[in-house]
């Protein structure tokens, strides 16, 4: 955290430099499960920015209250209550994008990025600061996440928030938004950052950002190397 | 017969890793090794099949009082305590299963795919018995893609992969076409 203390700073990290997707590898699932669509990556985006601020601000005023022991269960029902009501709040509004996010709405609450935060920034500092952080979180997220879907709808199916685009509608490359080229897009992307980068992002799923690492405290990782 | 189709269709047509998306961070982690795939894969099966067979009563209930729009909240919760309670449990009375499965536990409560298969339980409106299969298929399922992938994973190792791809781009590279395989089960089931 090069820029610690400064407000700006808090924001501004998780846009680029702490790039929860693309450099912090966090939240891979919905990145890959949603982004068939650049609309889709938004909305899910945003979702997701919602209830990270939201759980965010509960999260750290309540962090003198919550006991040590038992923390990941208060945090996993405070970020479950916020899922249930984006769910509401989506379903109430946007039924098209309720019905094309499906299950993965209500999988936000176990988007590792969320408890992540939760765990490691919402848990040591101030409300002013967890709520900037959450945003700027949240929005690199829904960066990256339009980045796959933009990437994804236009190779795939030659159009754009729905606009065709001359030549590309013609030769769609169904593949991009099947299963497959998710998996490929994200991996180009990710290469594409390592090459740009600095300095090194992680090469691994770190146990840094993992939520589980309190309770597992590595052990999946030493288990793995042995 | 359609116990069967179900079963089919968790492992190959409707993969949970490689074309539904779930439990992505824990493929992308564990499958580095054969021995802890084959320990993750049987912690899921056997996690993800009693949470299902918890979870069914549990939501008749929250029907019966009005409350399904509760399911997320109730469902992560029984998660979660299920499995401290299982890893409590195995610790006291089977010290070898804890040491093989134990490490993996932790990792399962915030896998995506156990939390999936019972809300897709509910949604696709399976009885108990169907939602049983639904879980064992797509706990079989997280196993054989696991098993597969650390497979490719170890071949990869030896290989030269131009320095921006070392790690995670090489390794969702090769998901890709491990994915693209089970494309060809498409269409398999209707």
């Amino acid at each position: 955290m090069e820029n610690k203390g400064s407000v700006w700073g808090e924001f501004t990290k998780g846009l680029i430099s702490q790039n929860p997707t693309l450099v912090g590898l966090l939240g891979m699932c919905p990145t890959l499960a949603v982004t068939t669509l650049a609309k889709n990556g938004i909305g899910m985006g945003l979702a997701t920015t919602f209830v990270l601020v939201c759980s965010n601000i509960v999260i750290s005023s309540l962090k003198k209250v919550i006991p040590k022991a038992v923390r990941l269960p208060c945090f996993i029902v405070i970020i479950a209550g916020f899922v249930t009501v984006i769910e509401f709040l989506m379903k109430g509004f946007l039924p098209e994008l309720y019905d094309a996010l499906g299950v993965f709405l209500s999988l936000i609450t176990v988007n590792c990025i969320i408890l992540g935060r939760a765990e490691a920034f919402a848990s040591k500092n101030g409300v002013f600061a967890s709520a900037l952080d959450g945003l700027g979180m949240g929005l690199g997220f829904t960066l990256a996440l339009f980045l796959m879907g933009s990437l994804r709808e236009i190779i795939g199916t030659g159009s754009w928030f729905g606009m065709k685009i001359p030549v590309l509608c013609d030769h769609p490359m169904t593949v991009f938004i099947m299963p497959a080229g998710g998996f490929f897009v994200l991996g180009m992307l990710i290469a594409l950052v390592n090459m740009f980068a600095g300095k090194k992002p992680p090469k691994e799923i770190s146990c840094e950002g993992c939520p589980s690492a309190a309770i597992c405290k590595g052990q999946c990782r030493e288990e793995a190397d042995e | 017969m359609s116990y069967i189709l179900i079963l089919v269709g968790c492992v190959f047509v409707n993969n949970v890793v490689l074309s539904q998306f779930m439990g992505i961070c824990a493929f992308l982690g564990v499958s580095k090794q054969i021995k802890s795939s084959v320990g993750m894969g049987a912690a899921v099966i056997f996690v993800m099949t009693c949470a299902a067979a918890i979870t069914y009563p549990v939501y008749m209930l929250l029907e019966k009082f009005g409350i399904t729009y509760l399911r997320t909240v109730a469902f992560i919760l029984i998660i979660a305590m299920f499995v401290q309670f299982v890893e409590i449990v195995m610790k006291k009375v089977m010290p070898p299963l804890h040491k093989a499965l134990g490490v993996y536990l932790p990792l399962i409560t915030t896998n995506c795919a156990v939390l999936g298969v019972t809300i897709a339980n509910i949604d696709k409106e399976y009885s108990f018995s169907k939602s049983i299969v639904n879980a064992v298929g797509t706990g079989l399922a997280f196993t054989l893609a696991l098993l597969m992938f650390s497979g490719v994973r170890s071949t990869m190792e030896h290989s030269d992969i131009p320095a921006p791809f070392k790690g995670v781009p090489a390794t969702l590279t090769a998901a890709a076409i491990v994915s693209l395989s089970f494309m060809g089960f498409t269409g398999m089931i209707d």
